[in-house]
């Protein structure tokens, strides 16, 4: 299996080939305005290695460019919101709690009409067929041409909010919809946000795809495309253009998968270093650790399945103080190549003080020669201390585990560290987040709520569904290992009520039917 | 506790404060009911449409006022999804009016503690009468006799219960606070496991002898501190103690979580290892929908009815038995309990022996030292 893992990132767009297990070769090339160019011009780089020409695989690519979207208020397009549920949460409707600017962009009409369910199943209404057929003709009128479905309780029974799609898709059938039940968990707001979030994203994803689909294809190489998820794994690119929101994933996601990979630890701490910030994570069982609380994207409170992750303001481009030695939180960012002392430039870096250590070898070091040995000691205590105190925020037991450090600031990791069985440092480490990428799996989850089974039947319960969708996803049955299992018995609720929530993942199936890509 | 000041007769509740409100409710929810973070948008909603709430002083019901005690009962889990209407609390007030014939002169919540903390705003803004700066737990705790009425002796009934589907019931009768919580529980467990009710109408005689005094003010001071010392980047946990007079019982990380159903209620127990000046010992957190017993290395160092309550160590917000997880840096503290929590007859009700536990309680405050009246 010869797979292309290429993470686009806010500076560097990172390109690696490798060869079941094996890194063949990996490449940096700078992030472009049209992100396609730096595809490119990484693919080109890194097909000039002999060792990588031939046959492809895959092509997995981890990407910002739709959280980016949301934060930057761009390229988003106006959503029609159906809540079916009333007349429970009438008080709190679609958009809600979004931040007024972007509530303004994205919110072109707000439909609450009967339906949902209840906790235990029954429907809480019968669905409104007739309003939702009302609410069709009104979006097709408007010319609104994305819509988001979201039902009480519908991930316990997504049937509402599937025959709501079926009755839109007869009245506007080249209309983009999606369904909450496919995006969240319990938590109405929350998964209605995630919804409306995907829905303002879906012209962006699919014009987005098409040119990943054509950089690939200009390069010469004919395989089928995936794209990278918020969790680690990879979705294919058809399903990531409806599911835009699931490619939320951050480099750092893919940096521990990837650090995971390269060091054949399944459970460790990792810190990723790059120029401006040093993101720390917990890997259990080879995947990042999730946040289990609301993540803000954009200002929109969502429960997407992120890492739980720590950024601080320690990098290779972090400024340092001449007086104390202390690093950051303030960085020279994509300017290091002209800022930096050993470049030429008049600001003391991170980069200068391990040059002068002697743990880095770029630019001139007789720029910085004359600083002094105590400076250059109380710097790398200082990064030291920031990385002791932070790992130790960020690990769940006590005891000591092993650190991976990765990126390209993984010199200002000391070789010990309080709490850290060792420090770990893996070939290709700066490229640790295209290599992620690479190796990305197929995951499936199940989220829902079990009544009068014995705990054990339960969860086998929650995996057998969580498998059975990470094989519909795209994996091969016989790979598939479980992530996480996490049961939760529910106050009040009669039949000993337990929700659980599972998450199994494995290798990319190989495809029956080539992607056309 | 610092001294009380009284309040003006009647006074503007601002938008600020509500904010301050949520913070300090989830605080003094003690791990149970639930974020009031749904309760705060339905008032960002109600104030932008320019309703407005009046806090009034307790010590101004006149003895034969009626006020109403309001609250959001059911799962957590359901209210994530069935979100809070000020609409249904209003409407299960409107309830007991018909029934009894009687014209609310203000509202108060059964439980300042999680989100019930600002249903009784709520219900306060929908019907234009003020909310009272009282309610009858100081804190939150899982079941009707758990109330500062009921170690009173008040009488337990009517209750109503609302769904918006329009189902309406009334608990007309029971013989004790017991069986008003069984039979309530039941109607709302049918209801879809939540239902906005309204207690039993008290007079202003019985808030002013049974109700917890001042709460409302004590939850937004809380979330006041709370939100200063984040915004001075200083140590918000610290903030808290120093205002309310409480006691830092440990900090640390969460290792464990245990959680299992029984007869309805959320039980299990947390376990936090401890950081800083309490590394090398563990603290196990006991729970019934509420943080109830804590645990120190085997001993129990603090029980119900004082406060225990599970802190984000870094943002000084509340931690719910619900959402609490492993790896949280959590700081635990205790805050003295209402003092008609700590009498014999409140113990009865609200201590350690409540919640199955053989164990006396000892207060790790002097008794001069009781929040509210």
């Amino acid at each position: 299996m010869r797979r292309i893992g290429i993470d686009v990132g806010g500076t560097n767009t990172d390109a690696v080939l490798i060869d079941g297990t094996t890194v063949i070769h990996s490449v940096k090339r700078a992030t472009t305005a049209d992100v396609t160019t730096g595809i490119l011009d990484a693919l080109a780089a890194l097909r000039q290695h002999p060792a990588t020409r031939g046959k492809v695989d895959a092509v997995v690519i981890g990407t910002t460019h739709f959280i980016n979207a949301v934060v930057q208020r761009r390229h988003l397009q106006k959503v029609a919101a159906i809540r079916l549920g009333m007349p429970a949460s009438a008080a709190l409707p679609p958009f809600c709690d979004w931040p007024s600017d972007l509530g303004t962009l994205v919110n072109g009409e707000v439909f609450m009409l009967e339906g949902g369910h209840d906790y235990d199943g029954r429907p809480f209404m019968p669905l409104d067929t007739a309003g939702v057929r009302t609410a069709a003709r009104r979006i097709r009128d408007q010319g609104i041409r994305s819509v988001a479905i979201s039902a009480i309780f519908s991930p316990l029974d997504p049937s509402g909010e599937e025959q709501a799609r079926d009755i839109l898709l007869e009245e506007c059938p080249d209309i983009a919809v999606t369904l909450s039940h496919d995006l969240g968990r319990i938590g109405l707001l929350e998964r209605e946000n995630a919804a409306l979030l995907n829905a303002a994203l879906r012209d962006l994803a699919a014009t987005t795809v098409s040119a990943f689909r054509k950089a690939i294809a200009d390069s010469g190489i004919d395989a089928p495309l995936y794209l990278t998820q918020n969790d680690g794994t990879v979705m294919q690119a058809e399903v990531a253009t409806q599911f835009p929101v699931m490619s939320f994933a951050s480099g750092a996601t893919n940096s521990m998968r990837g650090a995971a990979h390269l060091s054949g630890l399944e459970d460790a701490m990792v810190v990723d270093v790059g120029g401006t910030t040093s993101d720390i994570g917990q890997l259990r069982h080879g995947f990042p650790r999730e946040a289990n609380s609301v993540v803000e994207v954009g200002g929109v409170r969502t429960l997407f399945r992120m890492p739980d992750l720590l950024s601080i303001g320690l990098g290779g481009g972090s400024h340092v103080d001449p007086d104390t030695g202390r690093i950051g939180p303030l960085s020279v960012g994509y300017r290091l190549t002209q800022d930096a002392l050993v470049f030429g430039g008049t600001q003391l870096t991170a980069t200068d003080i391990a040059v002068a250590a002697g743990l880095l070898d770029i630019g001139d070091r007789a720029r910085v020669q004359h600083l002094s040995a105590g400076l250059i000691t109380a710097a790398l205590e200082n990064a030291r201390q920031q990385l002791e105190d932070n790992v130790d925020r960020m690990k769940t037991e006590a005891g000591e585990v092993p650190l991976l450090a990765v990126g390209g600031g993984a010199f200002l990791a000391p070789e010990k560290l309080t709490g850290c069985s060792q420090i770990v440092r893996v070939p290709h480490g700066d490229c640790a987040n295209a290599v992620g990428a690479a190796i990305a799996q197929v995951s499936g989850e199940t989220d829902q709520v079990f009544r009068d089974l014995s705990r054990d039947a339960a969860i086998e319960a929650a995996l057998t569904i969580a498998r059975d969708r990470a094989v519909a996803a795209g994996a091969d049955r016989d790979s598939l290992k479980t992530v996480e299992v996490e049961d939760m018995p529910i106050a009040y609720l009669p039949g000993n009520a337990l929700r659980v929530r599972a998450r199994v993942a494995g290798g990319i199936a190989t495809p029956d039917v080539r992607d056309a890509a | 506790m610092s001294a009380q000041v009284r309040a003006p007769a009647l006074r503007e509740i601002t938008a600020d404060e509500i904010e301050a409100l949520a913070i300090g409710a989830w605080v003094l929810g003690t791990g149970g009911g639930g974020s009031p973070y749904l309760g705060l948008l339905n008032m960002r909603r109600l104030y932008a449409e320019g309703r407005r709430v009046q806090l009034m002083s307790p010590l101004d019901l006149a003895d034969d006022d009626w006020v109403a005690v309001v609250s959001n009962m059911g799962a957590p889990l359901v209210g994530q999804e069935r979100l809070a209407d000020s609409r249904n609390t209003a409407r299960a007030v409107r309830m007991q009016e018909e029934i009894n014939g009687i014209k609310f002169r203000a509202v108060m919540s059964v439980e300042i503690g999680g989100g019930n903390g600002v249903q009784a705003l709520m219900a306060a803004a929908e019907l234009g009468i003020p909310v009272v700066d009282a309610d009858c737990m100081g804190r939150a705790f899982p079941e009707a006799q758990m109330t500062s009425v009921a170690i009173g002796g008040l009488k337990p009934y009517p209750c109503t219960l609302y769904d918006p589907r329009g189902i309406e019931a009334v608990v007309t009768k029971v013989p004790s606070w017991k069986w008003m919580e069984r039979a309530s529980r039941k109607i709302c467990v049918e209801m879809g496991s939540i239902a906005s009710t309204s207690k039993a109408p008290r007079t202003g005689r019985e808030v002013k002898d049974w109700g917890i005094h001042f709460t409302t003010t004590a939850a937004i001071r809380i979330g006041h501190v709370v939100m200063e010392a984040n915004r001075r980047h200083e140590d918000p946990v610290a903030a808290i103690l120093a205002s309310e007079g409480g006691l830092k019982l440990f900090t640390g990380k969460v290792v464990d979580v245990a959680r299992r159903t029984t007869e309805g209620f959320l039980r299990g127990s947390a376990v936090v290892e401890g950081l800083e000046e309490d590394r090398g010992s563990r603290l196990e957190l006991s729970f019934q929908n509420e943080w109830i017993v804590a645990w120190r290395d085997g001993k129990a160092i603090a029980t119900s009815p004082d406060l225990i309550c599970v802190l984000d160590s870094v943002t000084g917000n509340g931690v719910g038995t619900e959402t609490v997880r492993y790896g949280q840096r959590v700081s635990v503290i205790a805050l003295p309990a209402p003092a008609v929590l700590t009498t014999p007859k409140g113990l009865e009700h609200v201590g350690p022996r409540a919640f199955g536990y053989d164990l006396d309680f000892h207060s790790l405050f002097q008794p001069s030292e009781g929040r509210g009246a």
